[in-house]
């Protein structure tokens, strides 16, 4: 048994040796938030917050976790708030199915960077498939993002 | 059409909505819309569902798939709109797969176009009996009481009365007549055609509580991967589980033969060797530890880039002419100042939705329970009776949120497996495909060659224009050795050329399939928007003329519609597109170094949409700088999503013209996964700027439409940024990326 902490709360897995984190929280654990889109690292979908920083689940192993607080879309923080709120006066999402990671990755952009440009949107999101194409709204909504955030 | 005698508490209990409130129901496939409550008798075929509970919440039943393009929205803010309720009380109950719900098909852009107005009726009617209900309370004359946000009000008194407070009255109020149920003035709507409504799944999106299928659990569900043969059709020679077997989690390994779909529906599956597992990972895993020998069958010759080379061979010849035949292009060609001729090709592509195919099925005590994203529900359900043998209506087909599609989960063989397996395994068990299941294992958009001659005279005009075209047809995957395209595929945009000339012929030549072929969003549109688009761009150039301006008089007068269509083409539909495109791609100005601008213009799914793309071309790469659509679909309901699916689809096409290819050697696709069939990303996406054209036509296509003149508005821009012009896609082949 190994105990994950995810959004603050310990939960307890027997996950085989080789199991990636995506397929820890949610086969075993049962938080669905997490998506699966490609099991390479090249889609983002499966985007979660080990202390702070983003990993593709698909591709961490479930023991670089263990002792760590690891954040996904079921969780929340300040930036993820604000976030949250840019996404829905920009209508962002279409099928929605990408944007847990597409909120995650734009979380750690917005925690390590008060003011990003337009490259280091595109450079901290670029990890992340949209098959539907909502990057003008993404981009749209991190940047209203960022003024929400200020204000709080 | 099944009879209907059922009670209002039996369409309580299939709709699984709560008991008690007052339920309505409207027939929208009959030529005339029915509407009437279903308090009492019942006596006609409803289809389309709302409930309204004394507690003011309104349900709306949606019986089509949700796939990003906000239907389960839409529909709900059409009915709302009518029936002047709050939004904060409407809700949406999804439909299972039952033709109880008249066409559940979400395909070919048709939703809103064929339940607008039914649904506004059924909004008016219910708001009507609410007004005349609170009329009986008050005791006063109708006239005097007026619905208005979820409350009606008497406009003597100022008093108001809550609408949930008027369910038990409404009940005994008679059906009114046709007449006396008024739809709304445009003036006054509050969410048709408006910019702001809060999306019904909005907070489930952001914060991963949306279902889609691939989150549907049960209790002790297992889960399944399939190896499937590299080559299309091929089988299972021999196979070995050992190394599977080690695998923890893993419990059995099913083999699981081909199932051939009768000819002229259905889907089947290809069959494979399925391994069981308690999670997702161990079943992936089992998978890949397989040692299969392949029987590869007579796929396993089928060579893209050869294949490629035999249709432009074939179209150099003529080939077999199809309707409509306009004058005589022999001729045109003969008496010509200048005849010129261009090859275009594009090759196979593929949907990849974000989400996988996937299903989770339950047989059990005869019965079939699926969880599963799928465009339509109803043809699952049939093809589940017809292979497996159960009643219809032992089938429950539960439609989850579908994490895109783009005509991917119209064709269900990822539900048949599921079905199969759990019937094998007697156990609830969810097939997931990998993503390299997906990209080797699809039904794809077919490679393609056309040949274009035109002829021009000596004022530049366009006398003759002949079109050849080869692909394989998605018939094939319905009837084996189709080998020439259908009529429904060169109805999009070969055969409906908006042109106006007067010597025009169409040829389709051989191609056969050697993959499953099948349609991805907006289907052969995207073949024929690309030739003729960037066959009409080099004839401007050959004759000198504005890209625009040349397109403008091609197209001809404006005139009078003469289809035969619930919504006939108009020509000046199309050129009003044209135009507005041009005010907002400020056409003409000039441009920084390197930079281009293209138009493309299309019809389909009976909307008109132009697109002006702007591209620099720097030591030979390619970057899209800004893409202009404008989209004349008439009618829209939410404003937003209708500018997101036009934004949508200009990524969409951007990622066709850039990386878009799927090829095979020795039968086999060679891409597997998102590094080797890339899409555009963040950092690819240029600005995009919609435009929508405001009038008082009847709703048409939306989610379709904005993708096929994509492609050619990218390479005609980047002919003139640079002179270059790119005859076959995509970009990445020509080191332009």
């Amino acid at each position: 048994m190994q105990t994950l902490t995810i959004n603050g709360q310990d939960y307890q897995v027997d996950a085989p040796e080789s199991m990636p984190l995506l397929w820890a929280i949610r086969d075993l654990i049962g938080l669905t938030g997490t998506k699966f889109g490609c099991g390479v690292a090249q889609c983002g979908a499966c985007s979660i917050m080990i202390d702070g920083a983003v990993v593709r689940s698909c591709s961490t192993m479930v023991s670089q976790a263990i002792g760590k607080n690891i954040t996904t879309i079921e969780g929340t923080s300040a930036s993820l708030e604000a976030l949250r709120q840019a996404w829905r006066n920009n209508s962002v999402p279409q099928c929605g199915y990408c944007q847990s990671g597409q909120l995650i990755s734009a979380a750690e952009l917005l925690d390590t960077n008060n003011n990003p440009t337009d490259e280091d949107i595109d450079n901290a999101m670029s990890g992340n498939i949209c098959r539907c194409g909502t990057y003008v709204r993404i981009k749209k909504a991190i940047k209203e993002a960022v003024e929400l955030k200020k204000q709080v | 059409m099944e009879k209907i005698e059922m009670k209002r508490r039996d369409f309580v209990k299939v709709l699984g909505l709560a008991s008690g409130g007052l339920l309505f129901g409207c027939n929208v496939s009959a030529d005339k819309v029915v509407v009437n409550t279903l308090e009492n008798g019942i006596s006609f075929v409803p289809n389309l569902f709302i409930q309204l509970q004394k507690d003011g919440k309104l349900t709306i039943v949606v019986a089509r798939s949700e796939m990003g393009q906000g239907i389960r929205t839409s529909m709900a803010s059409a009915i709302a709109e009518d029936l002047e309720a709050d939004w904060k009380y409407v809700t949406v109950q999804q439909a299972t797969g039952d033709s109880k719900f008249g066409n559940q098909n979400t395909d070919g852009s048709r939703s809103i176009r064929t339940l607008l107005k039914p649904m506004r009726k059924m909004g008016a009617m219910a708001r009507t009996i609410l007004e005349q209900a609170a009329a009986k309370k008050w005791n006063i004359p109708v006239s005097n009481c007026k619905a208005e946000n979820h409350f009606v009000k008497n406009s003597t008194t100022g008093e108001e009365i809550f609408f949930g407070d008027l369910v038990e009255e409404a009940k005994t109020i008679a059906i009114p007549s046709d007449e006396n149920i008024i739809l709304k003035d445009k003036k006054e709507f509050k969410y048709i055609g408006k910019k702001v409504i809060r999306g019904i799944d909005m907070e489930d999106f952001l914060h991963g509580k949306a279902n889609y299928g691939l989150d549907a659990r049960l209790p002790n569900m297992k889960f399944a991967s399939i190896a499937r043969s590299p080559v299309t059709f091929g089988s299972v020679k021999s196979y070995d589980t050992s190394e599977t077997v080690e695998i923890d989690g893993v419990e059995q390994v099913v083999q699981l033969d081909r199932l051939i779909p009768p000819a002229g529906q259905f889907f089947g599956m290809l069959g494979g060797v399925a391994v069981i597992a308690n999670n997702t990972w161990s079943a992936f895993q089992g998978k890949n530890n397989l040692n299969i020998e392949w029987e590869s069958g007579l796929n396993k010759t089928y060579d893209s880039e050869k294949f490629k080379e035999k249709l432009i061979g074939r179209i150099q010849n003529k080939s077999k002419v199809v309707p409509p035949f306009k004058g005589n292009v022999d001729k045109a060609f003969e008496n010509a100042d200048k005849v010129i001729e261009a090859t275009y090709t594009m090759p196979h592509l593929v949907h990849a939705p974000m989400e996988v195919p996937n299903a989770l099925a339950w047989v059990r005590d005869g019965k079939c329970d699926v969880w599963a994203p799928v465009q339509d529900p109803q043809t699952v359900r049939a093809e589940i009776a017809h292979f497996f043998g159960f009643a219809i209506e032992d089938i429950t087909i539960n439609v989850m949120m579908l994490g895109g599609a783009f005509g991917r989960k119209s064709k269900s063989d990822f539900v048949v497996e599921a079905v199969a397996l759990s019937q094998k395994i007697n156990a609830p068990v969810q097939v997931v495909w990998t993503r390299e299941d997906d990209i080797q294992h699809s039904f794809y958009h077919a490679q393609n060659a056309q040949y274009l001659k035109g002829s021009l005279d000596k004022k530049g005009k366009v006398t003759g224009w002949l079109h050849r075209v080869a692909f394989p047809s998605i018939t094939s995957s319905f009837k084996p050795m189709s080998n020439y395209i259908a009529g429904f595929e060169l109805g999009m945009g070969f055969t409906n050329n908006p042109y106006d000339i007067e010597n025009i012929q169409i040829e389709n030549a051989k191609a056969e399939s050697h993959l499953r072929i099948g349609w991805l969003r907006s289907v052969s549109n995207i073949i024929s928007g690309f030739g003729i688009n960037s066959f009409v761009d080099e004839l401007a150039m050959v004759s000198g003329k504005d890209a625009i301006d040349f397109r403008l008089d091609l197209l001809g007068k404006d005139k009078a519609p003469t289809e035969k269509s619930p919504h006939p083409f108009n020509v000046a539909r199309l050129k009003n597109v044209l135009l507005e495109a041009k005010k907002l791609s400020k056409w003409g100005r000039e441009l920084p170094e390197g930079h281009g601008l293209g138009v493309a213009i299309h019809y389909s799914f009976y909307s008109y949409v132009a697109t002006v793309v702007e591209v620099s071309v720097k030591s030979e790469k390619v970057k899209v700088e800004n893409i202009y659509s404008v989209l004349d679909c008439g009618m829209y309901v939410n404003r937003d999503a209708v500018i997101n699916q036009m934004e949508g689809a200009a990524i969409f096409g951007m990622s066709i013209t850039m990386f878009g290819k799927i090829s095979t050697k020795d039968g086999v696709v060679e891409q597997s996964n998102f590094h080797d069939y890339q899409m555009t990303r963040m950092i690819d996406a240029p600005n995009i700027h919609v435009h929508l054209v405001d009038n008082e036509e009847d709703p048409t296509g939306v989610g379709e439409p904005g993708v096929p003149p994509v492609s050619a508005a990218i390479t005609n821009a980047i002919f003139n940024a640079s002179g270059k012009r790119v005859r076959s896609l995509p970009l990445s082949d020509h080191g332009m990326v």
